[in-house]
């Protein structure tokens, strides 16, 4: 059975340029088209938690590190 | 007692900032200041300090600015053309609140111009060591003895400031044997520890910073004005001066560094001859000794120099026309006789009738 | 709920500012890089950063140890003047390609030659990014730029400079590693990489960089993944990747080692490596 997982995207810290949404292997995040960051950018966010396995694929692809990523142990 | 020694300028400069607590010393060779960075390389690997000669004058101020970020008394040294390349680590220094003191044995110029002595970097030193709004103390040391008390001196101005130090000699001074009195040696680890330096935070404290970027318009503005405050104390504190004959003087002749050797002779003959010259020697080149120079009140001022003119332009600012200012100077590393400067306090006696 | 634990975090050496990077730039990745490298080898706290001229120009806020800002291409030498004074303590500058390989060239293969035990981080993403993108000393051959716009023209330009490979020449050198961030395989190289030349100088083996190839989507005007795609096709058959020199896994020491090596024969580079081993 595959990992359970979290992620945490910190939209302040996100700037929308998607690397995440491309390299997740769940293919479960995606730029959020109905929020605009104070800086002016769709943040990510996670469209399906449950199938989060907690990879931290997300996380090391961010450049800006707005990513932290929990696994249930 | 100290014990006098007879020392070559450049070395006693050298000695002297052994003596005081400098430790690294990067440089680039260049005539006539070659036997400073020689007396580094002699000793420093002899008491655990670092010689380490760069790859240009451009690295060697740069390992200054490192060094001296890193929180240690450092110094560098160079001749006129290598100064111009220092010019760039110097202002970012400036900017960056960085000690430091920096050697400019001075030669003949523009360009590659001659090795021979010259003070025609007077106007760089005191107006223009690199861009940006910004000045330095500039010690200009008339003796070898000098040359070595005012380099101790400098590393603790340096410190004092936050402000990179320039010591303002040239190939005369250089070269010259004179007995001198060393001061007495400091061990640079009971020097007090540089709390703005970036030398690890071992997990004590929030991360220091060295920087002379500052992209807010006004927050650069506040840099500035703060820095300007500065230098409105170190000009209180520390301008220096020596006069000599001056308080019955109808004619003073100003000059410092190599050129005041020549004018205190001429300055003697003129006595001899019952013409009241006395010398006005500035020994800080900037902060400019103003409140001294104002204080004498001469019928008339000469101003002698290695150059074609330029600290003349200080003493016109000071004495603000209570009395004429002229210029005697030869450069290129041709110097001027003491007959020739009497000839000139002489032109000027009897122009005023004295 | 059952029991998590946190898998990713921020590095500690990693300030938590928002950079003034654009979307998609990889500096983020590579200072996050350093910044774990950081807190693994538990050398923040006796680190000093050098920062250079260019993009990274404010990385002085972004990493948590003590940080130096260095006049454009001198960051080797700001690097040399500190460790010279602090020698047990971790200095590192981290430049891109103008900086490094154009104005501070000097600087960057003389602080290799003198084999100063410091660690380069080298970003090279072939253009001149902070002042809009100009061409770089590692612009590829006809690439576009806005002071090559019709293509750098080799024979007014010339060529690109291959950093890893000028290097590897130099004695002075211990490592070389030319790696890239476009994926989690390549981006955990990268970091191996990085902890590497952080480690060679901890332990004494002498100067280290590497070089990551980079990209700049804005202005190479292309979505990050374009990017990525672009730098894959163009940049790594110029610059590939791997490792340029490694003296350990030639089996020596360190840098003085191997180079005592290769100058055996000389009577007066012998009395040196006799003298070391005194």
């Amino acid at each position: 059975m595959m990992a359970k997982g979290r992620v945490e995207i910190d939209a302040s810290f996100c700037k929308g340029c998607g690397l995440c949404t491309i390299f997740c292997p769940q293919d479960i995040l995606e730029l959020d088209g109905d929020v605009i960051t104070p800086k002016g950018y769709h943040p990510a966010k996670c469209i399906d938690e449950a199938k989060c396995t907690g990879c931290a694929t997300c996380a090391l692809m961010c450049p800006d590190v707005a990513i932290t990523v929990y696994r249930e142990v | 007692m100290a014990e006098k020694t007879l020392m070559k300028g450049n070395e006693a400069i050298a000695e002297a900032a052994l003596r005081a607590g400098c430790r690294h010393f990067f440089g680039y060779p260049i005539t006539p200041q070659t036997e400073l960075a020689a007396y580094m390389a002699r000793k420093m690997p002899k008491i655990g300090g670092t010689y380490l000669q760069a790859e240009s004058e451009i690295a060697a101020i740069n390992m200054l600015y490192g060094a001296s970020a890193a929180g240690v008394r450092a110094m560098t040294s160079s001749s006129s053309p290598g100064i111009s390349l220092k010019t760039e680590g110097i202002s970012y220094m400036a900017g960056a609140d960085l000690p430091g003191v920096i050697v400019n044995i001075q030669r003949g110029g523009p360009g590659l111009g001659s090795i021979q002595p010259s003070q025609s970097d007077y106007f760089q030193a005191t107006r223009a060591m690199g861009h940006g709004d910004f000045f330095l103390p500039v010690y200009a040391p008339s003796t070898v003895q000098e040359m070595a008390d005012l380099t101790f001196i400098a590393f603790d101005v340096a410190d004092k400031y936050r402000t990179p130090v320039v010591i303002l000699g040239d190939g005369m001074l250089g070269q010259m044997m004179e007995p001198v009195v060393m001061p007495e040696a400091i061990d640079p680890s009971t020097l007090p520890a540089k709390e703005w330096a970036a030398s690890g935070h071992a997990g004590n404290r929030h991360h220091n910073v060295i920087n002379s970027l500052q992209l807010d318009p006004q927050k650069l503005y506040e840099d500035n004005v703060r820095r300007f405050q500065t230098y409105e104390e170190i000009k209180r504190d520390e301008a220096r001066c020596e006069t000599y004959r001056t308080e019955d003087a109808d004619i003073v002749v100003a000059a410092f560094g190599a050129a005041a050797r020549i004018v205190r002779s001429a300055v003697n003959q003129a006595r001899e001859e019952d013409i009241r010259a006395g010398l006005f020697r500035p020994i800080t080149l900037w902060p400019y000794p103003v409140q001294a120079l104002r204080e004498l009140t001469p019928k008339a001022f000469l101003t002698v120099e290695l150059n074609m003119g330029q600290m003349v332009e200080d003493v016109r600012l000071a004495v603000e026309g209570a009395a004429p200012v002229s210029f005697f100077g030869k450069c290129g590393g041709v110097l001027p006789t003491p007959d020739e400067v009497l000839l000139e306090i002489k032109k000027i006696a009897e122009g005023l009738g004295v | 709920m059952s029991d998590e634990r946190q898998v990713f975090q921020r590095p500690h050496a990693l300030l938590p500012v928002v950079t003034n990077y654009c979307p998609g730039c990889t500096h983020g990745i590579a200072e996050r890089l350093v910044a774990e490298t950081l807190d693994e080898l538990d050398v923040e706290g006796k680190c000093i950063g050098i920062a250079p001229v260019g993009c990274s120009v404010t990385s002085y806020d972004f990493f948590g140890c003590d940080m130096i800002e260095a006049a454009h291409g001198r960051a080797p030498a700001v690097a040399t003047g500190v460790k010279r004074s602090l020698p047990d303590h971790v200095v590192f500058a981290y430049q891109g390609d103008g900086d490094l390989a154009s104005i501070g060239m000097a600087e960057t293969v003389h602080a290799a030659t003198r084999g100063e035990n410091i660690t380069i981080i080298f970003i090279n993403n072939a253009i001149y990014g902070m002042t809009g993108g100009q061409m770089a000393p590692t612009s590829l051959p006809m690439q576009v730029t806005q002071t090559s716009p019709y293509g750098r023209d080799l024979e007014t330009a010339g060529y690109p400079i291959r950093v890893c490979e000028l290097l590897s020449t130099l004695d002075g050198v211990a490592y070389l590693e030319r790696v890239c961030l476009d994926s989690p395989k390549n981006i955990r190289k990268a970091k191996k990489a990085i902890k590497h030349a952080f480690q060679n100088q901890v332990d004494g083996v002498g100067y280290s960089l590497v070089e990551i190839v980079s990209t700049c989507p804005t202005n190479w005007k292309m979505t990050p993944e374009a990017a990525f795609e672009w730098m894959r096709e163009n940049m790594l058959p110029y610059y590939p990747l791997g490792v340029y020199k490694d003296v350990q896994a030639e089996g020596f020491a360190n840098a003085a080692e191997a180079a005592a090596a290769r100058a055996k024969g000389c009577p007066l580079a012998e009395s040196a490596s006799s003298k070391g081993g005194e």
